[in-house]
């Protein structure tokens, strides 16, 4: 018997008083110690909040009221009236004003603008001072709060088998809950053999159980006996079994503790030489069930005593990151050093002398890992800095907006990881400002109100994939390609791929946004973004989906420092491949390549392999070897070949910068040192690739365009 | 050997929810339409558990838990009551008749069988 309540009378009361709130608030502004205006403000409040909740208006009575009770504060001299309370009295007036017209059919309201004016309030109140707006951000299925060791007494009423319960099964029921689990039983309500009655309940339990499953779901096991048992379930802190001299918390300690036995009683026994348990059981002062609780108590303790001073330990060394930085140099000098010490050795052929080499090459390989391993650094600090991000735009821009994030405690080298921040901005700035759409739009498109942003890191052999999702109205294939025309970076007629016209978002000064807002849109962001990924050694990739969100995928090298590489030999030339990307190698003979009647393919195991003539390119004169070598290497998601004259093995690599004055040379990504002190240049392979693709296409179009 | 349940409920539909999800599980299931026809077949032949509703016909829920609990094959086995969200105080009442716990319906198959194991092992 549903009844239609006609709330338009409420709106109309509503806006009224809302208007009256606004002018007594500006007033109260002119002279903030006027009782009477104060209580106007007030009076105000209580009556659209005491008729919103008649009128079904919950919201409004539910906001209003926590304004109303910091404003009440204000009436009775707790707290002054300031222009920060009416400042933040006058935006709650708005929030108030907002949810109505919501309610009417409006456009939906923020709700942590409403979370927000009251965190703001509260801050006001001497209980809340400074407090901080709070953010509701929600996290990825990552954040597990670690197992809590709990002490669960239960002592059944007599009468507990009478409901046909078996307390067995509840016992079983927790041990399900985690690990470890121990059970001591107190006998001491146990009657002697004449008095007991075989159908009434006389034993208690200790339960020592750690989990991670929180306290309600031990409750839970209980729920058909919680009339029928005393429980008492208290969390063990390594602090509850500490004395103020942080020893450990002796037993007998505890047995006072727990009123099993008086201190005076206790302290007469001390001095004998028998462990107190027994000696206390043995004289009859403690029951044996008592002791051994009180004992098993002690255990946990101590053992997450010990598991905390582990944890501390483990996590107390700082070091100032320049110390690690000179300590990657030396590490990078030494594994320079021992490539020339393994040269030589071999040269000289000293039987001795190679096995030192060889013992201080495995040590160097360890000592760089290490060194290595002490620079990574969970990607999740700098996700965490985005939260506010996201959050800040999103208002900003009007839209709603949740961030999710994944793979939080993915490595990465701290260079990287610093010189990541800002590309990723750039990224986040731009899902936010041109891919989620504003509240309305979505919900006309039949998505929820609230957009998502996604952030992900996972390990992919080498390297780290970086992913920025959003479920925004993704890129618009045609606009781009109209634009990319126009600008001249694609031919007008030609076919080109999807995943090609989605790159040109990269080009300098490319940018399809039809206004520029305060956050993007004026064309100097991606190319930004693509410059410092490549800096980084990076690959950028975007894949969209019109109407369903974009995904931009960064592919980042583990470390800038050393890396594993393959070095071969051209002429008289040395240059490193990284290894990472290595995939096998293959003979080229001549007479393979006389049959291929000068196309650069090559059929490995029936695959057909393009492969780029190292040689060609980079113009070394000697004369090629009859045999010819292929290292074929994975770019780009597909199977290249570098054809080299001499493979010579695997090379610890360090990187060293070419410096300013070869910074066109983007075939490099550096170069190395080798044990004979000349130097090897390192190759970009994907650089390489699309330089000669570049190369093959131009050649192609030009008589066309010609 | 499988244990053996009955299933207690005036609705037919109910019965066959709660006894092939029983089955299904992997224990006996018998029947019993209302209190009184329940208690003559449960005299008879003793189960391992109990499951019944509330309000039947010819004799409820809470006498039939009584009248179990009164005899001596009946004292220490599980019976569950069905109740519905409302029923608080019949829940209060069922547990002094001696029931040993309650599902509140409606409920889903993995539910009750969380229940049964967690009374009857």
């Amino acid at each position: 018997m549903a009844v239609e309540i006609d709330t338009s009378a409420y709106v109309e009361e509503a806006r009224e008083l809302l208007s009256e709130l606004e002018d007594s608030l500006l007033e109260l502004e002119a002279s903030p110690e006027d009782a009477d205006l104060i209580g106007r403000v007030f009076r105000a409040m209580h009556t659209i909040k005491g008729s919103g909740a008649m009128f079904g208006f919950d919201q409004i009575a539910k906001f209003t009221h926590e304004v109303e009770t910091i404003f009440d504060m204000a009436r009775n001299r707790v707290i002054p009236v300031t222009k920060g309370l009416i400042d933040l009295t006058l935006e709650a007036r708005d929030q108030i004003r907002a949810i109505l017209e919501a309610s009417t059919g409006g456009v939906p309201v923020d709700e942590e603008e409403s979370v927000r004016i009251i965190a703001g309030l509260k801050s006001l109140t001497p209980e809340g001072g400074g407090g901080a707006a709070e953010v509701k951000v929600k996290r990825g299925p990552a954040e597990v709060k670690g197992p809590v060791p709990y002490r669960i007494r239960i002592q059944p009423h007599k009468d507990l088998f009478a409901n046909g319960t078996n307390p067995l099964l509840l016992l079983n029921e927790l041990s399900d809950l985690g690990a470890p689990f121990n059970v001591v039983a107190n006998l001491s309500a146990l009657p002697g053999l004449d008095e007991l009655d075989p159908e009434a309940c006389f034993t208690g339990w200790e339960v020592f159980l750690t989990t991670d499953k929180g306290e309600n779901a031990i409750r839970d096991v209980f729920i058909f006996v919680e009339d029928e048992c005393d429980l008492n379930i208290r969390m063990l802190t390594p602090e509850d079994g500490l004395t103020q001299g942080e020893e450990v918390k002796k037993l007998g300690e505890i047995l006072v503790e727990r009123g099993a036995i008086q201190r005076e009683r206790l302290e007469n026994f001390v001095g004998h030489q028998a462990p107190l348990g027994e000696r206390l059981v043995q004289a009859g002062l403690v029951p044996k069930d008592q002791v051994q609780a009180a004992l098993a108590e002690q255990k946990i303790i101590q053992e997450k005593r010990e598991q905390q001073k582990k944890e501390e330990s483990a996590a107390s060394v700082r070091v100032p990151s320049e110390k690690l930085d000179v300590l990657v140099n030396l590490v990078g000098e030494l594994v320079t050093v021992q490539a020339r010490l393994n040269q030589t050795a071999a040269l000289l052929a000293d039987h001795n002398l190679q096995l030192i080499a060889e013992e201080i090459e495995r040590l160097t390989g360890e000592l760089r890992d290490n060194t290595m391993s002490i620079r990574m650094l969970p990607i999740g600090s700098t996700f965490n800095k985005f939260k506010r991000l996201v959050r800040d735009l999103s208002k900003e821009l009007g839209k709603q907006v949740e961030m999710t994030t994944e793979g939080a405690d993915t490595e990465l080298d701290k260079t990287v990881i610093d010189q990541l921040n800002d590309p990723l901005v750039h990224i986040i700035r731009n899902s936010i400002d041109h891919g989620i759409e504003s509240p309305a739009e979505r919900v006309a498109a039949g998505k929820s109100a609230e957009g998502r942003v996604h952030l992900a890191a996972e390990h992919s052999g080498a390297s780290v994939l970086i992913k920025v999702e959003d479920d925004g109205k993704g890129l618009d294939v045609e606009r781009i390609r109209a634009k990319g025309i126009e600008k001249g970076l694609i031919p007008p007629d030609g076919d080109v791929p999807e995943k090609e016209i989605f790159n040109l978002i990269f080009a300098p000064g490319f940018s399809t946004a039809a206004k520029i807002t305060n956050v993007s849109g004026r064309g100097v962001g991606m190319d930004v973004v693509r410059r410092s990924i490549d800096a980084l050694r990076g690959t950028i990739e975007v894949d969209s989906r019109k109407g369903y969100g974009s995904t931009i995928t960064l592919r980042l090298p583990l470390t800038l420092a050393i890396i594993e590489g393959l070095l071969v030999q051209i002429g008289s030339e040395c240059f490193v491949l990284p290894l990472a990307a290595v995939e096998e190698c293959v003979e080229l003979s001549r007479k393979e390549v006389d049959a291929a009647h000068g196309r650069h393919m090559i059929n490995v195991r029936g695959e057909i392999v393009p492969y780029i003539r190292i040689r060609d390119r980079f113009q070394v004169e000697d004369a090629a070897p009859e045999i010819q070598q292929i290292v074929i290497a994975e770019v780009d998601d597909r199977r290249v070949g570098f054809v080299v004259d001499h493979v010579i093995g695997q090379h610890q690599t360090v990187i060293k910068s070419l410096g300013k004055s070869f910074s066109h040379s983007e075939e490099f990504s550096g170069a190395t040192i080798l044990g004979d002190g000349s130097v090897a240049l390192i190759l970009d392979l994907q650089k390489m690739v699309r330089f000669v693709e570049k190369e093959e296409t131009d050649e192609l179009s030009g008589p066309r365009a010609a | 050997m499988a244990k053996k349940i009955m299933t207690v409920d005036d609705s037919s539909s109910v019965r066959q929810m709660v006894g092939l999800t029983l089955k299904d599980a992997g224990y006996d299931v018998v029947e019993g339409v209302d209190g009184a026809d329940a208690l003559a077949k449960l005299k008879a032949s003793p189960v391992d558990m109990v499951i019944t509703d509330l309000n039947m016909p010819n004799m409820d829920g809470i006498e039939l838990i009584r009248g179990l609990r009164a005899l001596p094959t009946f004292k220490f086995t599980p019976i569950i009551m069905l109740t519905t969200e409302s029923q608080a105080s019949r829940k209060e009442e069922g547990k002094n008749a001696g029931a040993t716990g309650w599902i509140v319906k409606p409920f889903k198959p993995d539910q009750l069988i969380a229940v049964v194991k967690k009374v009857l092992g």
